[in-house]
């Protein structure tokens, strides 16, 4: 199983101190949270979330002390009538709380094909070194 | 309306660990956003269809992020449109631990019921920003045709 260390879903985070009980409603209600895939390498932390129909204009990555909101506004198909919908019109919103040994100043964000790519590089102070010995 | 059949796809990588680990994030996400549901196809991929009509064509997209163009197939069938496809992992990342998997990997396969007659030759598709849009032009029978009313 996955250990839930440094980077977190806010709602994991609230999951997991209120014992026994149930995430409580958070303020990303309305938005459609992206599913993401995290890996931690010896450098950082990759961040990949899915947002189909989001282009880079589209795609706004805040940072606010240690949290980091990944929001998608996408347009949909205009020019018809829908028939049919399983898509929801809504946009794309999620919220982590970062590992403070990430340097929030080289973080950086790509978005190809519909899946936003974030770099979370660690500082350089935090990564493991290898130390010779004389 | 029963417009589409769903066709269980195929599912590649499959071991205990990951059922678990696509359990948790099931339940987690439940309890993160209650008006999702249950993802209809638990650890497999549906990806979500639309189908629109303008005076000529009917139009059908699919949310399909990080496909390439060429891991798309698509087909008609007597009046059934079958996109289906492989999304593999594109980048390892050498040694890493996972600390999220929510994104699914593997084969997919998504039919629908066309309501209309479409002309199969004139048939175009687009990839773009991870949606698929289909343009299907309906064949002129389909069409609606003005009929003039002669007076005497």
């Amino acid at each position: 199983m996955s250990t839930m260390t440094q980077t977190e879903d806010r709602t994991t985070r609230e999951y997991n101190s209120n014992s026994g009980g149930v995430a409580q409603s958070e303020p990303q209600r309305g938005y459609l949270q992206p599913p993401v895939n995290v890996v931690e390498t010896k450098d950082g932390y990759i961040l990949e979330a899915e947002m189909p129909g989001v282009g880079k204009d589209g795609l706004e990555v805040l940072l606010e002390n240690n949290e980091l909101t990944i929001v998608g506004h996408r347009r949909s198909f205009e020019g018809g009538e829908p028939l049919y919908r399983e898509s929801v019109d809504r946009d794309f919103r999620r919220t982590f709380v970062l590992d403070p040994a990430i340097d929030t100043a080289k973080i950086t964000a790509r978005v190809e094909r519909g899946v936003l790519t974030l770099n979370l590089p660690k500082a350089e102070q935090v990564k493991p070194r290898k130390i010779s010995v004389e | 309306m029963k417009l589409m059949r769903f066709q269980r796809p195929h599912v590649s990588n499959w071991s205990p660990l990951d059922q678990f680990e696509s359990l948790r994030n099931e339940i987690n996400r439940l309890f993160e956003n209650p008006l999702a549901g249950v993802s209809e196809n638990f650890n497999t991929w549906a990806p979500a269809l639309d189908l629109y009509e303008d005076k000529d064509n009917l139009v059908a997209t699919a949310e399909l992020p990080g496909m390439k163009k060429e891991e798309i197939e698509i087909s008609l069938h007597e009046g059934n449109l079958t996109i289906a496809g492989e999304r593999k992992v594109e980048k390892q990342y050498g040694e890493k631990e996972t600390q999220r998997s929510e994104r699914f990997f593997g084969r997919f396969q998504r039919t629908i019921a066309l309501p209309k007659t479409v002309d199969a030759n004139g048939v175009k598709a687009a990839y773009k920003d991870g949606v698929l849009t289909v343009t299907l032009p309906k064949s002129p029978e389909a069409k609606p045709k003005q009929i003039a009313v002669s007076t005497n």
